[in-house]
């Protein structure tokens, strides 16, 4: 589904990605941890194409198709998915209808026809409870005077609506007490199936409890310097990132 | 270049899409300003004797007084007597059949989107509608004068409600307000007339619809809205004009009365020709608009919508002189290009437990200029006033600009006045957000300037806020930086 080559990646002249490479089939949840400055909401950035990140070199194939030549709406509307670290506040403009919005762009892409509002209330009420989602939060403008956790919530929700291919979660457990990590995880852990995939970015294991990926990749100074199984998070969480910050550099002085 | 830099690009050529010249015979006086021309003017009306001796003493003492230049809008001088004061479409239209006007007026209004054959007419909504200096059409005006509801134009008035006319004409405006008011009340040509009488309810929206087609022709209407005893009326005008590289006053007056228990809505959607990207030509727009709350709980509400002029330079006013009485402003002023707009409210208060509310939202683009100007005035009588002002100001660019200009004078200390001002860009981060979403830099602007002017577009009647967002759009295309 996707395959990163050789990227790297730079914001404000400053390079942060210096040559990731990776690859995610349809199925997979692929978990990227390290510490912080490491690169992780970069390369999510980078990939969804925030105009602020400059793609000095290398490749990233979504689907046989460049990813990195789209504009970002387009990856949206072919399926890439970003929930944000920080979900911005839309004063004014209501939920409900950005929501809508944003699907019927997506369908209209596909040359599918328009959504109707009927219909998608129904289908947004069944979404709703997936994430545990009070409905007063519909009615009211997108993330305005949202608590971090119903922010993140929202977020799901979208993500529930959009049912994306590739969805990549930066840091959504970050700010959570654990009641609504709970809720938000299981969210997303229902929405895994054999036809998408997910990049999940977290600094800590806890997330992964929730959501058992099939990969785990540490993330230090813009590259990739391991890859595993889920055991992978465990063993991270028991030795902390100086391990791996002292096998890079080991690698680096060889 | 970001992607939103990009879609100012290819916006940037949007067309004024109401910019076209209707073909229609125009009988026109010549130009210039003199007492023989509103003599003649009061005349081709066959006006009483009353309103050509008020006519004149506007003129007369308009004549003593100079153009105001105390705005912050910039233009080259303006040369009174190279204007046209009189322009009127030749086939004289029978008011009272609509099948029998012009049909290529019928043409040119249903063009604008105002249908004025019966079969077509927007339901609920009776239009007046003013091509140039006269009106030419007034829907539903047996229906409502079932009720006792006086709609018609100006001119009409004159003839059959001459006393009412009288009795309220300069009462709210005095024809020595104000300098471009002065001129008004000399030379004005036709308008709309109102009157609900008391108890009525009034069961349509009614409307009136300014059509400039001329060339070197100004419009000065005169509009009066008398709302009885314990009435209620919504009024929504609407104004375009073709696109023409030479600027055109317009210079209105609008008057409102409201009496005991008695509610006024009027609403304004203004889109004259703004002129092109660099600045060349486009309505100068100056108008004096003031409302008075009589009667003791009685209300006036202005909304309005500005998006086209060259310049806008109004402030749409309630003097608040029956007790308990309320007077309201929201506002949404859009600037594009090389737009200039100074605009914003009074309130004066003067009755005991008044109460006003602005809600003012300017947005610039381009290389434009929005100023908020506005005044509360509460006077020493005036036990118990409140007031409630929020001006936001929403820049898009970095080569507009928008001021922020609040007075308030405060004569009795049991007042309470609250004033909140914010100025904001739209988010790089914002954008984004909703392109990720699957939303085009173009809508993600539209969607967040729309969600911005929310309280306000939410006080217009359903239909014109559907217009509003519409002409919003319209407004911003070629404005995302």
């Amino acid at each position: 589904m996707l395959e990163i080559r050789n990227l790297y990646a730079s914001v404000e002249e400053k390079e942060i990605l210096k040559g990731i490479d990776l690859k995610v089939n349809a199925g997979e949840v692929h978990a990227i941890m390290g510490p912080n400055g490491s690169g992780k909401s970069t390369l999510a950035n980078v990939l969804a194409g925030r105009p602020e990140y400059h793609v000095t070199k290398g490749e990233a194939i979504y689907e046989g198709k460049d990813l990195l030549a789209m504009a970002p709406e387009i990856r949206a509307r072919e399926g890439v998915f970003l929930a944000f670290q920080y979900p911005v506040e839309l004063p004014g403009v209501n939920n409900t209808t950005f929501l809508r919005t944003a699907m019927n762009e997506a369908r209209k892409y596909k040359g599918q026809p328009e959504i109707s509002a009927g219909q998608f209330l129904s289908m947004l009420k069944k979404k709703m409870q997936l994430v545990e989602m009070n409905d007063t939060l519909l009615s009211r403008s997108v993330n305005e005077g949202f608590s971090g956790g119903e922010k993140k919530r929202n977020e799901i929700l979208q993500m529930a609506v959009l049912e994306p291919k590739l969805a990549i979660l930066d840091e959504t457990d970050s700010g959570l007490d654990i009641d609504a990590l709970r809720i938000v995880a299981n969210g997303v852990d229902k929405l895994r199936s054999k036809d998408n995939a997910i990049i999940l970015v977290t600094h800590y294991q806890r997330l992964l409890n929730y959501i058992v990926p099939d990969f785990v990749h540490v993330l230090y100074n813009g590259r990739i310097v391991k890859s595993g199984g889920k055991d992978l998070a465990l063993e991270l969480e028991e030795k902390g990132y100086d391990w791996v910050k002292e096998k890079d550099e080991t690698v680096s002085a060889v | 270049m970001s992607n939103s830099d990009l879609t100012v690009e290819k916006l940037a050529n949007a067309e004024y899409k109401y910019g076209f010249v209707s073909d229609v015979e125009t009988e026109k006086i010549p130009k210039g300003l003199n007492e023989d021309v509103i003599r003649l003017i009061s005349q081709k009306k066959n006006e009483p004797e009353w309103m050509l001796e008020w006519r004149l003493k506007a003129y007369r003492h308009w004549l003593t007084m100079k153009e105001p230049h105390w705005s912050n809008v910039k233009y080259g001088p303006i040369d009174y007597q190279d204007i046209i004061y009189y322009a009127a479409p030749k086939k004289k239209p029978k008011l009272n059949s609509i099948e029998e006007a012009d049909p290529d007026l019928v043409k040119a209004f249903a063009k604008l989107g105002i249908p004025l054959e019966e079969q077509k007419r927007l339901a609920g909504v009776a239009v007046d509608a003013v091509f140039d200096s006269v009106s030419v059409a007034t829907t539903f005006k047996e229906k409502l004068s079932e009720l006792g509801i006086i709609f018609c134009s100006m001119s009409e008035a004159l003839q059959n409600h001459s006393d009412l006319v009288k009795k309220y004409l300069g009462t709210v405006v005095p024809y020595t307000d104000n300098f471009f008011a002065s001129l008004n009340s000399a030379v004005f040509s036709d308008g709309s007339f109102a009157y609900v009488p008391k108890g009525v309810r009034c069961p349509m929206e009614l409307s009136t619809y300014f059509r400039i087609n001329a060339s070197e022709t100004g419009q000065f209407e005169r509009t009066l809205i008398v709302a009885e005893e314990g009435s209620y009326v919504s009024y929504l005008e609407g104004c375009t004009a073709p696109i023409r590289d030479t600027n055109q006053l317009h210079a209105a007056v609008v008057e409102l009365v409201a009496l005991d228990n008695a509610e006024i809505k009027y609403s304004t959607v203004q889109n004259w020709y703004p002129g092109d990207k660099d600045g060349k030509g486009g309505i100068y727009n100056f108008v004096t608009k003031r409302g008075a709350c009589r009667g003791v709980n009685s209300k006036i509400s202005w909304t309005q919508v500005e998006t086209g002029s060259a310049i806008t330079w109004k402030y749409p006013s309630c003097i608040l002189q029956g007790d308990n009485s309320v007077g309201e402003f929201y506002s949404v002023a859009m600037t594009n290009n090389m737009q200039q707009a100074d605009t914003g409210t009074k309130m004066i208060h003067i009755g005991k437990n008044t109460r006003s509310t602005i809600i003012s939202k300017g947005i610039s683009a381009g290389r434009s200029n929005n100023s908020y100007r506005g005044s509360v005035r509460i006077t020493k009588k005036a036990e118990n006033a409140r007031n409630y002002s929020q001006c936001d100001s929403l820049l898009i660019g970095d080569k507009c600009g928008a001021h922020t200009f609040p007075y308030l004078e405060m004569n009795n200390p049991t007042a309470q006045v609250e004033h909140e001002a914010t100025t904001s860009k739209i988010g790089a981060d914002q954008i984004f957000y909703l392109n990720q979403r699957g939303i085009s830099t173009e809508d993600a602007v539209r969607l967040i300037v729309n969600g911005y002017c929310k309280e306000v577009f939410k006080q217009l009647p359903m239909e014109f806020a559907v217009e509003a967002t519409r002409l919003l759009s319209m407004s911003l295309e070629g404005s995302v930086g």
